[in-house]
């Protein structure tokens, strides 16, 4: 089972590798956000892994953290802000 | 555990940290090195889950991972803006440009002989057997404690002086964030689907906090983590558009700032006033010290990490209230 | 047994992952990227989940585990509406 997890982590650090590749070379300006996607799912589910194969519980906190702030780079990328208030 | 899948992983993640710093700081265009910067700081979550510290691990994926790239994002806005009014400032003159790949170069040989150097004395290292006393040392003395957690007994007891200078470290940053003036203007109001988001993400947000902050008495947590994951749920409120972020009234915010030094000194002079040491706990009453100090630290870390990402004083919360 | 199932589970996960990484790679633009990476890594990390859940030693853990799942969910679409969303204003304004 171990040798299985550590092949998933060694998979899901290639698909992360593979992803940013993109992020890297994408010409369009939302292509910087994907990596915020992808981030989040990558990172959530080798958190996942690590947690069972080091025996580390508390890495399933650190995926939660993860996955609460995942919205919040793209929201950040995103939002308009108002007009600056003159006074 | 040592399969060979685990060290291409290994290999892997030591590849993306170096690789990721290099392309962050290579990048011409600001916002592809601020995105950059936040996956490295992913990257760096998972090599301190790797390295078997969820401590540092939680708190690098809440600030580093979450906060600091909206922090960034924010500020680039300001970036934008101002450029934009100034007029682009490309009379980068040809006489500097020597100097600057001079000042480059320099700075790159200077880092690659740092890194072997530390190379060297970490394979030094590794021919002395294991030195553990500190582990040892904690480990005897973690029943008086008063947690069983060593992270947060090292912090929060053994070592708490350490820690009440970086609160202070934090409270005179935030003075410096006040000197900048009022805050920016906040976010347009969020469309529909954000504000759903944000109406069930804040409140477990908070109580996430507060899972964090009871829980670091006894698995990896603690104040910092769960001032962090606080100090989320208002820049979610502020990126929603909402006047409203959590932050206090003025006086009351003052109060709330400096409540983490605020009170470690009470602690401390209260325990010098019946005779010990300062923030010399007894044992009996370490636990609940303990927490009620972090409980402190949570807020004040909280409000200190909203500010910052307000960029400035925050206005007055009795301002219009739309929602 | 459960072994079995959670290995087979875990396997469809990353095989979704990997699909997803391809398609971020592959596809022709913006909008199409964006839909290959939420749709296939939600899923693939869904599986890995259901996988992982499983494993766990007590049933609080696997729920944890989903509830960490749902969050991403949610998350996953709000951001791909977001940058959706921006990109079509920075399109139509140029």
């Amino acid at each position: 089972m171990s040798e299985l997890l550590s092949l998933a982590t060694m998979v899901l650090m290639l698909s992360l590798l593979l992803g940013l590749l993109r992020i890297l070379r994408g010409p369009d300006a939302g292509d910087r956000m994907l990596a915020a996607q992808l981030i989040g799912t990558a990172g959530v589910g080798l958190l996942m892994l690590l947690s069972v194969l080091l025996d580390q519980p508390a890495l399933i906190d650190v995926a939660l953290i993860l996955a609460l702030l995942a919205a919040v780079a793209a929201a950040a990328f995103t939002g308009q802000q108002r007009e600056q208030r003159d006074d | 555990m040592n399969s060979t899948s685990l060290l291409v992983f290994d290999g892997l993640l030591l590849v993306s940290i170096v690789s990721l710093a290099w392309a962050a700081l290579a990048s011409i265009d600001a916002r592809r090195s601020v995105i950059l910067f936040m996956a490295f700081g992913l990257v760096l979550a998972l090599a301190w889950a790797r390295l078997r510290a969820p401590d540092v691990a939680l708190a690098e994926a809440a600030i580093g991972a979450g906060l600091s790239g909206a922090l960034l994002l924010a500020a680039l806005h300001d970036h934008d803006r101002t450029a934009a009014g100034v007029g682009s400032s490309s009379t980068q003159n040809q006489t500097s440009a020597g100097l600057t790949t001079v000042i480059r170069w320099s700075v790159t040989l200077l880092c690659a002989a740092l890194a072997v150097g530390l190379g060297w004395a970490l394979v030094h290292v590794f021919d002395h057997p294991a030195n553990d006393a500190l582990a040892r040392a904690v480990a005897e003395n973690l029943d008086l404690s008063g947690v069983s957690n060593p992270v947060t007994a090292v912090l929060l007891n053994f070592r708490a002086y350490d820690t009440l200078l970086e609160l202070a470290v934090l409270l005179t940053a935030v003075l410096g964030i006040f000197a900048l003036g009022p805050a920016r203007a906040g976010y347009q109001p969020a469309g529909l689907i954000f504000d759903g988001l944000t109406r069930w993400l804040v409140p477990v947000l908070i109580l996430t906090a507060a899972y964090l902050l009871w829980v670091g008495a006894h698995a990896p947590g603690g104040a910092f983590q769960a001032g962090a994951t606080l100090a989320a749920a208002g820049v979610v409120l502020r990126l929603a558009g909402r006047h409203q972020i959590g932050l206090p009234a003025a006086r009351t915010l003052h109060i709330v700032l400096a409540a983490g030094v605020g009170m470690f000194l009470l602690v401390g002079f209260a325990l010098l006033a019946t005779g010990r040491a300062f923030l010399g706990y007894p044992p009996a009453w370490a636990g609940s010290l303990i927490l009620l100090i972090e409980t402190a630290a949570m807020l004040a870390i909280a409000a200190t990490l909203v500010s910052a990402f307000v960029g400035g004083q925050p206005e007055s919360v009795t301002i219009d209230n739309e929602e | 047994m459960i072994n079995a199932l959670s290995s087979l589970l875990i396997l469809a996960g990353l095989f979704f992952y990997i699909a997803g990484s391809i398609g971020l790679l592959r596809l022709p633009d913006l909008y199409s990227r964006l839909h290959a990476l939420t749709k296939a890594d939600n899923l693939g990390l869904g599986l890995l989940t259901a996988g992982m859940a499983l494993q766990m030693p007590n049933l609080m853990t696997a729920l944890k585990l989903v509830i960490i799942w749902l969050a991403i969910l949610v998350a996953s679409a709000t951001s791909a509406h977001l940058i959706a969303r921006h990109a079509r204003r920075r399109e139509s304004r140029s």
